[in-house]
């Protein structure tokens, strides 16, 4: 039973991962510049990025989460919190330190959700799926307090640079590169070690001496921290504030994590899989909805897709069993 | 082991009663027979549904199954149109409504174990594309009425004013144990919970018994579905949805480990028992929607942290 604990083989694992994930990525795109010719127009293509955006953030948090071998339930409604928590700190006609206070607020509600999430987790040792189930209606009443219609006003210098595209380069694609950026920074640290340690074994981190329940803590943190920026990033996308905004998010999270080849077990896959987990699941979308499908068939034959999508690495496995 | 000799069950129940009569003290009124009876049923829909959740649960292996709640939908409207409103044509639509049903659990089943997909996101994946058939067969408008029988069912006092779904509710228990504990599947079904390499090596079958289990969850989703139709009188697209997770909390609240290979139909019992009357007590308090949520989601959360706990590493 005890595994012992060494530097994973970098290069097996980036083979398996999200490899799959990327093929059916170039496939998605590839079908959607024959379905839609204008594809890779700036305008159009920043404007369908910019969809993904929020779920981009909330799925590399969730990954965090899964890497250490746990699952979060309440990112949707962390989401929404921090999405109400910012819009009503904003007011009506805020200061520049009104709104540095309000995006700052956002954040420590979702550090403070994700801490709740992580306390009950690793230090009272209760089950994932269960807790955050169990958490998010917490969360998600809180945000019902603070906001009980959708609402707010968010001022046009605020949301113009969610809708710009720096350098000719969609805003979408910049938090992507920040965030593989700083995953890649964390990637150089001690602290991605122990992630993947406590994911993979947590029995046998404990006995090497990495200080699991803070990891898992963390993990949930993190994921807090990251749900919150995608509930400010609904904000300056939608310039209301919404306490049931983030509830369909937290299983297309779950969705992408997979399908970029992080597993749910923990301790093996990473961000960037997320990352083009997400995508992935949008260009299906927008194939779906390009393809003449009959309205009434889309959401049967766009998640038959996904569910094949999910499949596939068992489905390719299988056959290689058969073969062999 | 130690911990689960307090009997869970006990626990459970003991809770519900206590609840209850916190509800007659806070509020005076609640605690009367037609509430309790009231209760009974709706906590009789949940545990139905919860049913197969039970054993999902108890098969290991991560075991999860979140399409319970489509599939109690999809069971419902199916009768709904099929039936629509004859007596005569109730049984056959029940008959397709459970074949369906059964189906869609043999698939999950089947991605489960031969494609080796994780349960969670299995049932997940499963959950859309039950939501997509949904709107294939319905194409948007929900035609049919409900079958009076139905009705009769879930509202008629049969026995000392017990409706008669309640009663079908105490036929399933005893169903449930006798499936549990006394029949080859089930003494199977706690072996693969338990460690599945082991009951391999000891011939059980094992992607046989996960296929039946996922295949009997659906099955009772269901049938779920279809005695709910007889409380709503209606349907509408997420019927269904609102009992997903509550039935894996049920399953927990009623003490099953959710590691698989322990656990009991009884609990589950108590568990949908104590989550009904703490969700009928929020209602009668009138607190706004967001007190009820954060009082609903802190009660689970002591639920759990009372004996839902797993054990240390230290240990």
């Amino acid at each position: 039973m005890q595994r012992t604990l060494k530097r994973p083989n970098f290069a097996a694992w980036r083979q398996q991962s999200f490899v799959f994930a990327l093929i059916l990525l170039v496939l998605a795109v590839a079908v959607n510049v024959q379905l839609q010719p204008n594809f890779f127009k700036p305008s159009i293509l920043s404007g369908n990025l910019r969809t993904y955006l929020p779920l981009m953030i909330l799925a590399a948090g969730q990954t965090i989460v899964v890497l250490a071998g746990g699952i979060d339930l309440s990112v949707g409604a962390t989401v929404s919190l921090a999405n109400v928590v910012a819009v009503q700190t904003l007011g009506q006609n805020p200061s520049a330190g009104q709104i540095g206070l309000a995006l700052l607020a956002g954040l420590a509600a979702g550090l403070a959700a994700g801490a709740l999430n992580g306390l009950c987790v690793a230090y009272g040792r209760l089950q994932p799926i269960v807790t955050t189930f169990a958490t998010s209606f917490v969360i998600g009443g809180a945000a019902l307090a603070i906001m009980p219609s959708p609402g707010g006003f968010v001022p046009e210098s605020l949301s113009a640079p969610y809708r710009s595209n720096p350098l000719a380069i969609p805003m979408t694609l910049w938090v992507a590169a920040a965030l593989l950026g700083l995953w890649a920074l964390v990637r150089q640290t001690r602290y991605r070690r122990y992630l993947y340690a406590v994911g993979s074994n947590p029995l046998a981190a404990y006995v090497t001496g990495v200080p699991v329940a803070l990891i898992r803590l963390s993990s949930y943190m993190l994921s807090g921290l990251l749900a919150a920026c995608a509930g400010i990033a609904l904000m300056l996308s939608n310039s209301t504030g919404d306490a049931l905004i983030g509830t369909t998010m937290t299983l297309d999270s779950i969705v992408a994590v997979v399908l970029g080849g992080t597993r749910l077990s923990g301790g093996h896959g990473g961000i960037a899989g997320s990352l083009i987990g997400v995508f992935v699941v949008g260009f299906m979308r927008s194939i779906i909805s390009f393809a003449n499908v009959p309205s009434w068939w889309q959401t049967l034959a766009n998640s038959l897709i996904i569910l094949i999508a999910l499949a596939g690495p068992g489905l390719w496995a299988l056959i290689r069993r058969r073969n062999v | 082991m130690k911990r689960f000799t307090l009997n869970p069950v006990v626990i459970a129940l003991l809770l519900a009663a206590g609840l209850f009569a916190l509800g007659g003290v806070i509020r005076p009124g609640f605690a009367n027979y037609t509430l309790a009876l009231n209760i009974l049923r709706l906590a009789a829909f949940l545990a139905i549904v919860a049913a197969g959740q039970t054993l999902v649960v108890i098969s290991g292996g991560e075991g999860i199954d979140l399409s319970v709640g489509a599939v109690v939908t999809l069971g419902a409207i199916l009768v709904f149109r099929i039936a629509n409103g004859s007596n005569a044509l109730l049984l056959p639509a029940l008959a397709l409504a459970l074949l369906v049903g059964a189906l869609i659990g043999a698939i999950n089943g089947v991605g489960i174990t031969l494609l080796r997909v994780p349960p969670l996101v299995m049932t997940l994946g499963m959950t859309g594309v039950v939501g997509g058939l949904i709107l294939v067969i319905t194409q948007g408008r929900l035609v049919g009425a409900p079958a009076p029988a139905l009705n009769a069912l879930v509202s008629r006092p049969l026995v000392f004013g017990i409706p008669g779904v309640v009663l079908l509710w105490l036929v399933l228990g005893g169903l449930m144990w006798v499936l549990l504990e006394r029949t080859v599947y089930g003494k199977q079904l706690f072996a693969i919970g338990m460690n599945r390499t082991t009951a391999r090596l000891s011939g059980v079958r094992v992607p046989l018994v996960v296929i039946a289990t996922y295949a009997l969850s659906s099955m009772l989703a269901a049938l779920g579905g279809v005695v709910l139709l007889g409380y709503t009188q209606n349907v509408f697209l997420n019927l269904g949805a609102p009992y997903t997770l509550p039935s894996i909390a049920a399953v927990v609240v009623g003490g099953t480990l959710i590691a698989g290979g322990m656990g009991s139909y009884w609990g589950t019992m108590a568990g949908a028992l104590v989550l009904t009357i703490l969700t009928s007590l929020l209602t009668a308090l009138t607190l706004p929607e967001s007190a009820r949520q954060i009082i609903y989601g802190l009660t689970l959360l002591a639920l759990l942290a009372v004996y839902g706990r797993e054990r240390g590493l230290r240990q």
